[in-house]
């Protein structure tokens, strides 16, 4: 008899797993089935270039049940939750599926209400977040009808998708009033909880450096407490103030509604812990986790996805067929990161390496840590990759799952 | 490594003065880390979180971030400013005598 593998989510991670495990399986082998509450896939990358024009926000969006391919059953449905005792899945229109193998990939999703004020007076006339379609567009036409003032970009506080884009949104921004004519009228800040620019020490420095070039002030261990959108304040939890005409905020991240009202499956904040390198699921030796669900020490992001999925198929098909598991997932991640004026970064880093200066992913390869033109194409590139090679769950050319040494600067950086 | 002397004994200290080896850390150094801090006498809600400090790190390995502790700790978040002003995160783990919180990436 068939098994049965049901996943729940259908962005970046549910998508090119499914289609990677359809590959995996004859049908009469394995039953592969996606559940997701829309049929909606948004290019997640993209949201950062809408508010400054560089990006339209229905041009991100394709239908999610299109990049699945055949053989792969798509139901469009909100999940209740999971009971992970009787392997069975509860769907809000009353359907009961159970499972022989469970894949959690159903990212995260923004807890704006849990900041006091942040939602409230002011709450996308001078507060705004690009982190979703509505937010990006709004934050566009604020954008345009700003003339001068204070712009504060503030993470709340961690984990959150993409760490590096609230730093790409500050470098654009920098651009995007220079073009305007009107970058001297603006006073640029960005506001983190961390005690740098990034988490880790090189690309840390390296990009408090940047800000500093490029004029924006970097205030950092600030745990904002309340945004008074009012009064143009924010107001941390140690009752500093930062006083502001235009925020734009990244709201707190927890995982689906549904994993925090499943018994078992998902941590403090419902995002499911997994072994770093398996990506089995800890509660149950049948479920994994992938992308932004899985509680695993690195970066909530797409190319980290695309690493997992992987190393996560051939789990699947080895959990199945009773073999031990492959723990070679090494938290490989790589992100471009914009910096204006039509130039990016890139770093390149894994649960034990940091990001490092070099070229990627060899010797010859794009500049890691340092801002190039060619990196700012390999971003505009990746958007047509995304759609035609990562989510049909191909291997991306020259790029393995496993972070690559050769061409990093591993001595000497400081 | 760095040491430091908590209730006469000598204990293993990083940098910053957290703890390396937790299972170093007594109760009776708890008034004295926290006197260093600037608090002067743990009340009883200060305990409570320090206790819940060491059983998450027992649990998981690492301090719980200041979110987590006000949705888990029973404390809310303004409270344990209130408690630990430094950062409730960091300055209990050190109370505590737990290592720096990794925090997320």
């Amino acid at each position: 008899m068939a098994k049965r593998i049901v996943i729940l989510g259908g962005g970046t991670g549910g998508t090119l797993t499914a289609n990677r495990l359809r590959r995996s399986f004859f049908e009469e082998d394995a039953e592969v089935i996606v559940v997701d509450q829309n049929d909606d896939h948004v290019y997640q990358p993209g949201l950062l270039f809408v508010p400054f024009g560089l990006a339209r926000a229905d041009e991100l969006v394709r239908p999610r049940h299109d990049q699945l391919h055949k053989g792969i059953r798509f139901h469009q449905v909100p999940i209740d939750r999971v009971d992970i005792k009787e392997d069975q899945v509860f769907l809000a229109d009353g359907t009961v599926l159970g499972y022989d193998v469970l894949i959690v990939a159903s990212g995260s999703r923004l807890e704006a209400d849990e900041t006091e004020g942040l939602t409230g007076p002011g709450w996308r006339e001078n507060v705004f977040t690009f982190y979703d379609l509505a937010g990006a567009a709004a934050l566009h036409d604020a954008l345009e009808a700003f003339d001068g003032g204070k712009v504060v970009v503030n993470v709340v506080d961690l984990p959150i998708k993409c760490p590096v884009a609230p730093l790409e949104f500050c470098f654009l921004a920098d651009w995007y009033f220079g073009q305007r004519g009107i970058r001297d009228k603006v006073d640029l800040s960005y506001v983190t909880p961390l005690d740098g620019a990034f988490t880790k020490p090189v690309a840390s420095r390296r990009l408090a450096g940047l800000l500093e070039e490029k004029g924006v002030s970097l205030i950092t261990e600030f745990n904002t407490g309340e945004v008074d959108g009012a009064g143009g304040r924010l107001i941390s939890y140690d009752e500093r103030e930062i006083l502001f005409d235009l925020a734009v905020i990244v709201p707190l991240h927890s995982g689906a509604t549904y994993v925090s009202n499943s018994p078992g499956l998902g941590d403090e904040l419902g995002f499911v812990a997994v072994d770093e390198h398996t990506l089995q699921a800890v509660a149950k030796e049948n479920i994994f986790a992938i992308g932004d669900a899985a509680g695993v020490p690195t970066s909530k992001a797409g190319s980290v996805t695309h690493f997992e999925g992987e190393v996560l198929v051939e789990n699947v098909r080895r959990f199945l067929a009773g073999e031990p598991l492959d723990a070679t997932y090494d938290g490989h991640a790589n992100c471009f990161i914009e910096t204006g004026f039509g130039k990016a970064l890139l770093i390149d880093f894994n649960y034990d390496t940091e990001p490092l200066p070099g070229h990627f992913p060899t010797s010859v390869g794009l500049p890691l840590l340092k801002e190039s033109r060619l990196n700012h194409l390999g971003k505009l590139m990746f958007q047509s990759l995304y759609w035609h090679s990562l989510l049909p769950g191909r291997d991306l050319p020259g790029m393995g799952s496993a972070m690559p040494r050769r061409g990093k600067v591993t001595s000497g950086v400081r | 490594m760095p040491t430091a002397i908590y209730a006469g004994v000598n204990v293993t200290v990083n940098d910053e003065g957290f703890f390396e080896i937790p299972d170093e850390w007594t109760e009776a150094m708890a008034p004295e880390i926290a006197r260093a801090e600037g608090i002067d006498g743990l009340t009883e809600p200060h305990w409570q979180v320090i206790k819940f400090m060491r059983a998450e790190y027992a649990e998981k390995g690492t301090g719980p971030t200041v979110r987590i502790l006000g949705k888990t700790s029973g404390v809310s978040i303004k409270e344990l400013y209130q408690l630990f002003p430094k950062g409730p995160a960091k300055e209990a783990a050190k109370i505590a005598g737990i290592p720096k919180p990794r925090g997320c990436i």
